[in-house]
């Protein structure tokens, strides 16, 4: 076995094609030795779920007349239900407000934090980047008991001013209530990317623009950001892949916000509650696959337009 | 780039107080739910309900009773909760690792068919929400009675695409096919190659999904919400929910457990803060492989 590896060390011309042969086969062999048990994994827990939700949503169980093929009218019924269009349509506001807001908050903490160096900003770093390592559970439930009434600080901050406390539970507010939760939770994470970024920027370049004559503002907007452009664009892709799928946060204030945050608040919770509460897996993975789709379509068009912009994927 | 330059710039002493201050402005905004936790957790029922200052410590500081309470709390769950999620973490991060670094491996250092085929199906995985998943593997976990078991929560966080991802990255640049074809001529089978050789030079990657996934289990929700009934295998995030959906539903009468909750989300955080301050040289290392360049 030895003397065959060593004949075979690839890209070396002299050898019979028969060896070769051989040679080849022990390498696909070997590939698919290590990729194998990855594989059966994803065979098992990805293709064959996403099959079996496409497979569920053609069907419909009626009361009478059990289970029939439907085609595609849960999917019609889906895109022409106000819960699952109106959810849709949440999500997308607040994807349009959230994102560029956590990319603008961390980028302009990452540029702080590459632009100063002292031991402050070393501790602030970590301490952005600490809401992270928290469940986005466990977050939710600490913002919601900060916006509660009964025992958040709102209400005696506010009322220092004697001004009336503003309620991040009731329906005008919940959106920001949620906008801050998920910014809280991300924008260190999106910090900490760009951070990382922007340290590998060789900083001779700055040296140069100095020479040409610019100043902080403008080696920031001119040097930094655009290198940094490919960073921002992963973010983006990471971001809008989790805030379409919106769940654990509205959820868990859910509890608190009662009659605020419907059970059809976000698409994911409308199919939560379609399989979970009301037992209609058919039309829960209608609604599944139909977002899978939406988010699937969405961030392969965005990949697909900075396709020259990016140096991943 | 050059290490001397980098050194000039950075021994050039440098204040900016205004960022500095507006520095700290955000720190305050990124600590107040800790703080916020951490003084209330001291509190009694009546502490917390008393109208005094919430961002203060009450007369009475009684962490120890608190946690008392917390852990005696209906035949001590939320021990039993915690334990669940440490064994999701555990067992789902590890068996996420291995499958990715030894995946990983394989696409990056073996030509074998449909090689580009199985890596672009990977790539397409990234892009798949998670949580669309949730409701066919319930279905097809229900059908074979895995449904409300510990498997049903640790086979799905087996699956890691975006860790297959990473140590195809580190393992294309990080290990030269020089050494693993010296190690070959010198004996040694592929598999010893790739545990003894390719696999310490992996080592930082291997750290940092290890890490990733881990907290990715630690931190998981939905599934577990769909997938178990039985609250003795609740993982803490789930259990606190419940809580908290139990106390918001009967305003009056759940006073004593607002109290548990507040403590529950202080212990559920302590061993995250723990890990993340004595890891945090593999946590950034990781992010900046993330494929950045």
């Amino acid at each position: 076995m030895t003397l065959l590896i060593e004949n075979s060390a690839p890209r070396t011309q002299e050898k019979t094609p028969r060896i070769r042969g051989k040679v080849r086969l022990r390498e696909h062999l070997m590939g698919w030795l290590f990729v194998g048990p990855f594989g059966i994994v994803f065979l098992a827990l990805l293709i064959a779920p996403l099959a079996y939700a496409l497979y569920l949503s053609l069907f419909q169980k009626k009361l009478i007349g059990g289970t029939s093929f439907v085609f595609l009218d849960n999917y019609a019924k889906a895109f022409t239900d106000p819960s699952f269009l109106s959810g849709s349509w949440f999500v997308i506001r607040f994807s349009l407000v959230s994102i560029p807001l956590q990319i603008i908050v961390a980028l302009a903490m990452a540029l702080i934090l590459d632009g100063v160096t002292s031991l402050f900003t070393r501790f602030s770093r970590l301490m952005i980047f600490l809401p992270y390592a928290i469940p986005t559970v466990i977050g939710a439930v600490m913002w919601g008991f900060l916006y509660s009434k009964s025992f958040g600080p709102l209400t005696d901050i506010f009322g220092m001013f004697g001004a009336t406390p503003p309620d991040f539970l009731s329906g005008n507010l919940i959106f920001y209530g949620l906008v801050n939760v998920v910014t809280w939770q991300w924008a260190g994470y999106y910090m900490i990317i760009l951070y990382a970024a922007l340290q590998g920027i060789d900083p001779a370049l700055y040296e140069a623009a100095r020479m040409d004559g610019a100043g902080k503002w403008q080696i920031a907007l001119r040097i930094k950001i655009p290198l940094i452009v490919p960073a921002l664009l992963l973010i983006l892709v990471f971001s809008l892949i989790g805030t379409l799928q919106f769940f654990n946060e509205p959820q868990i204030l859910r509890f608190l916000a009662a009659g605020t945050i419907s059970s059809d608040f976000t698409p994911n919770m409308y199919a939560y509650q379609q399989a979970f509460a009301l037992a209609n897996f058919n039309y829960g993975s209608a609604i599944s696959f139909a977002l899978g789709g939406i988010v699937f379509v969405g961030v392969y068009a965005f990949l697909f337009i900075t396709r020259k912009r990016r140096s991943f994927l | 780039m050059s290490d001397r330059s980098r050194a000039m710039t950075r021994r050039r002493p440098q204040r900016h107080l205004p960022l500095q201050v507006l520095l700290g402005f955000l720190v305050v905004y990124f600590l107040v739910p800790f703080w916020w936790v951490i003084v209330n957790s001291s509190k009694d029922a009546p502490g917390l309900f008393g109208g005094g200052n919430t961002l203060w410590f009450a007369d009475q500081i009684d962490y120890l009773g608190n946690l008392g309470q917390l852990f005696s709390y209906d035949n001590g769950i939320y021990g039993r909760w915690i334990l669940n999620s440490t064994l999701y973490a555990v067992a789902g991060g590890v068996g996420a690792t291995i499958l990715a670094v030894m995946a990983g491996y394989g696409f990056a250092k073996y030509r074998f068919a449909a090689r580009r085929f199985s890596f672009a199906l990977v790539l397409g995985a990234l892009m798949v929400p998670a949580t669309a998943l949730v409701i066919p593997t319930f279905m097809m976990f229900s059908a074979f009675g895995l449904t409300n078991t510990v498997w049903a929560v640790i086979l799905p966080s087996l699956l890691n695409p975006f860790g297959v991802y990473l140590m195809h990255i580190y393992a294309r640049d990080a290990v030269p096919d020089e050494i693993l074809d010296a190690a070959r001529a010198d004996g040694a089978g592929e598999v010893r190659t790739f545990l003894q050789v390719a696999f310490p030079l992996m080592r930082p990657a291997v750290v940092t999904v290890l890490l990733l996934s881990a907290v990715a289990s630690w931190n998981n929700y939905f599934l577990p919400l769909a997938m178990l009934s039985d609250n003795r295998l609740f993982p803490v995030t789930v259990g606190l929910g419940v809580w908290q959906g139990i106390a918001s539903g009967n305003n009056a009468g759940s006073t004593s457990l607002w109290s548990l909750i507040i403590m529950g989300a202080l212990v559920s955080v302590i061993p995250l803060v723990i890990a993340f301050f004595t890891l945090q040289r593999h946590w950034r290392g990781g992010l900046s492989v993330g494929g950045l360049r």
